[in-house]
């Protein structure tokens, strides 16, 4: 009885039983991958493992900076992975901060001037249903096979879901609270950055988690599509061999980093949020 | 400069609404039309604490917009110390009756805001700004968030808030109706010590004709809507300082609230039929 009170699933041995989770996962992977047949299709997990290994430890990489022809400088890796995973994670926060910064500039635009986004509604509304990873080869393109067609792929990815929040978060401004800011003898500007940012902000970050993950998505689909760099350059190559656990070694990464990025978003929310009420948090009096 | 404004202010009023109505027409439906207000003219003196009661949903509030230059009349002019109001009226300092402080920014950052607004040195609006939070009883809870804060608390913060801009003319829309009845009338107290030391100009919305008559020097009493005007207007001569809780065993208080309530009882029962009537 005791025994199973200890192991019974609370928040204390919760991290356990996640672990476990995974253990069943991988463990069930490896019985059923023991036939060559299926490890052909499914790969084999000790092998991912080793691959993953080997990308960090194994080799060296070059990265070559600069713009078109010209390079400033080499940076030299002790290992094969890191400039794949350098270049990934570039076009990734790129595109986050540009399509961040641009759907804030927007947003608020057509959030505080009615007459514009009631004449680009149609438009919006256009772009957003648009399949855009259609675009991709559009903007290999245009900006060539480089890391910047992937910002712009992954740009539009995240454009859209902060620019309807923002959006969205300056049409809730509470009115009372506006009309408040204006008694107290803010002007347009003033309003603008004390009370309109702050509002669309919090809708922004609580968009965050989806448009980081989907600046992610964009990256590596773009170098999927077409790229010399980055980690879905990696699993394309993978793929043409039919290398099966290469293809998952780099999936595994890909969420390890996509993990750590959500997590980072996590810490700058909890750091610029702190004036939001949580749920269950009554420290009042 | 200053002694010749002053005379001037004596001569005008604070606050002059000159024969305003206000009629909001449906966004869906441009015939349906609804008038708030009709034909009302309200003055306030300088260093005069006006109430204005009346029933539920009967256009107070509108008064009060229009007042603060948030609602331009349909008909009518607003005038400040005899100037035309053009826009917001930067001379009032407006309690509104809902949430109003930026929940984004904390207590002490809430006061000072308007100072910020009006490019105060940070350094000395700060200062400015811990006084006025011990002024209102908010010492050491600066650094608070609205929503760490209770009811009561938050009222006081945006209490500082609005006086910490020293208006001369303060608007109220029942800014106590929510809290609880102690902290309302400890509330109530304050805000008569504070208007006590300085004389500004009070508008004061309210439904709650003890709150009215144990504040004010004068109570205006609306009619019911649609289309509310003045009905009745009576002078509160009682002595000052005032405690609210005290003075409402004075029996001038119960005389003047019997009269009051004379005028007011009808109107409250016609808001409330014309209320059933829409539900």
């Amino acid at each position: 009885m005791s025994m199973w009170k200890a192991l019974k699933p609370s928040h204390r041995n919760m991290r356990v039983w996640q672990a476990l989770v995974l253990v069943v996962v991988l463990l069930g992977w490896h019985l059923a991958t023991r036939n060559p047949q299926a490890a052909f299709f499914f790969g084999e997990p000790l092998k991912v493992a080793v691959r993953i290994w080997q990308w960090f430890t194994v080799g060296a990489g070059t990265l070559e900076v600069g713009t078109g022809e010209t390079t400033w400088f080499t940076i030299n890796f002790p290992a094969e992975i890191y400039p794949h995973l350098l270049v990934t994670l570039t076009e990734t926060l790129l595109a986050f901060v540009i399509g961040t910064a641009l759907a804030l500039v927007v947003g608020l635009w057509l959030a505080l001037s009615p007459l514009a986004s009631a004449i680009l509604d149609p438009y919006i509304k256009a772009a957003n249903s648009m399949p855009r990873v259609i675009l991709a080869p559009i903007f290999a393109m245009w900006f060539g096979l480089g890391i910047w067609s992937k910002v712009a792929l992954a740009v539009t990815l995240v454009f859209f879901i902060v620019f309807f929040n923002v959006y969205q978060g300056v049409k809730e401004v509470s009115p009372v609270v506006l009309a408040n800011a204006r008694m107290l003898g803010a002007n347009a500007r003033q309003l603008l950055r004390s009370v309109y940012l702050p509002s669309a902000t919090s809708w922004v970050f609580s968009s965050l988690h989806t448009s980081v993950g989907l600046a992610f998505v964009g990256a590596i689909v773009g170098e999927y599509l077409g790229s010399a760099r980055g980690v879905g350059y990696l699993i394309l190559q993978a793929e043409g061999t039919f290398d099966i656990n290469t293809v998952f070694a780099g999936i595994v990464v890909l969420t390890l980093f996509a993990l750590v990025l959500d997590g980072l978003v996590g810490l700058v929310e909890k750091r610029l949020m702190k004036w939001q009420p949580k749920s269950g948090e009554t420290e009042k009096l | 400069m200053q002694t010749q404004s002053s005379s001037k202010a004596q001569a005008a009023p604070a606050l002059w609404l000159d024969n305003i109505s206000c009629t909001f027409i449906s966004k869906d439906d441009r015939s349906q039309r609804y008038t708030a207000v009709a034909d009302t003219t309200l003055a306030i003196a300088p260093g005069e604490f006006v109430s204005v009661v009346g029933p539920t949903g009967c256009g107070k509030s509108t008064l009060l917009n229009v007042g603060a230059g948030l609602l331009t009349p349909s008909t009518g002019n607003v005038r400040v110390f005899g100037e035309p109001l053009e826009g917001v009226n930067r001379r009032a300092g407006y309690m509104f009756q809902s949430e109003a402080l930026m929940p984004w920014r904390s207590a002490l950052q809430n006061v000072i805001a308007g100072l910020q607004f009006r490019g105060m040195e940070d350094g000395a609006a700060r200062q400015l700004g811990e006084e006025w939070l011990a002024r209102v009883g908010l010492q050491g809870f600066g650094d608070r968030y609205p929503h760490q804060m209770s009811g009561g608390m938050r009222k006081r913060v945006a209490l500082a808030q609005t006086l910490i801009l020293d208006p001369d003319i303060i608007l109220m829309d029942e800014p106590f109706s929510a809290l609880d009845i102690q902290t309302r009338q400890l509330m109530e107290n304050e805000v008569l010590e504070l208007w006590s030391a300085k004389k500004k100009a009070v508008l004061f919305i309210t439904h709650d004709l003890d709150e009215a008559i144990a504040m004010s020097d004068r109570v205006v009493v609306l009619s019911a809507g649609p289309a509310t005007h003045p009905i009745g207007e009576f002078i509160i001569d009682l002595p000052r300082p005032r405690d609210v809780a005290e003075i409402r065993a004075h029996p001038r208080f119960v005389e003047l609230h019997s009269q009051i309530w004379g005028v007011l009882r009808d109107e409250v029962l016609k808001g409330y039929q014309q209320q059933k009537k829409l539900a």
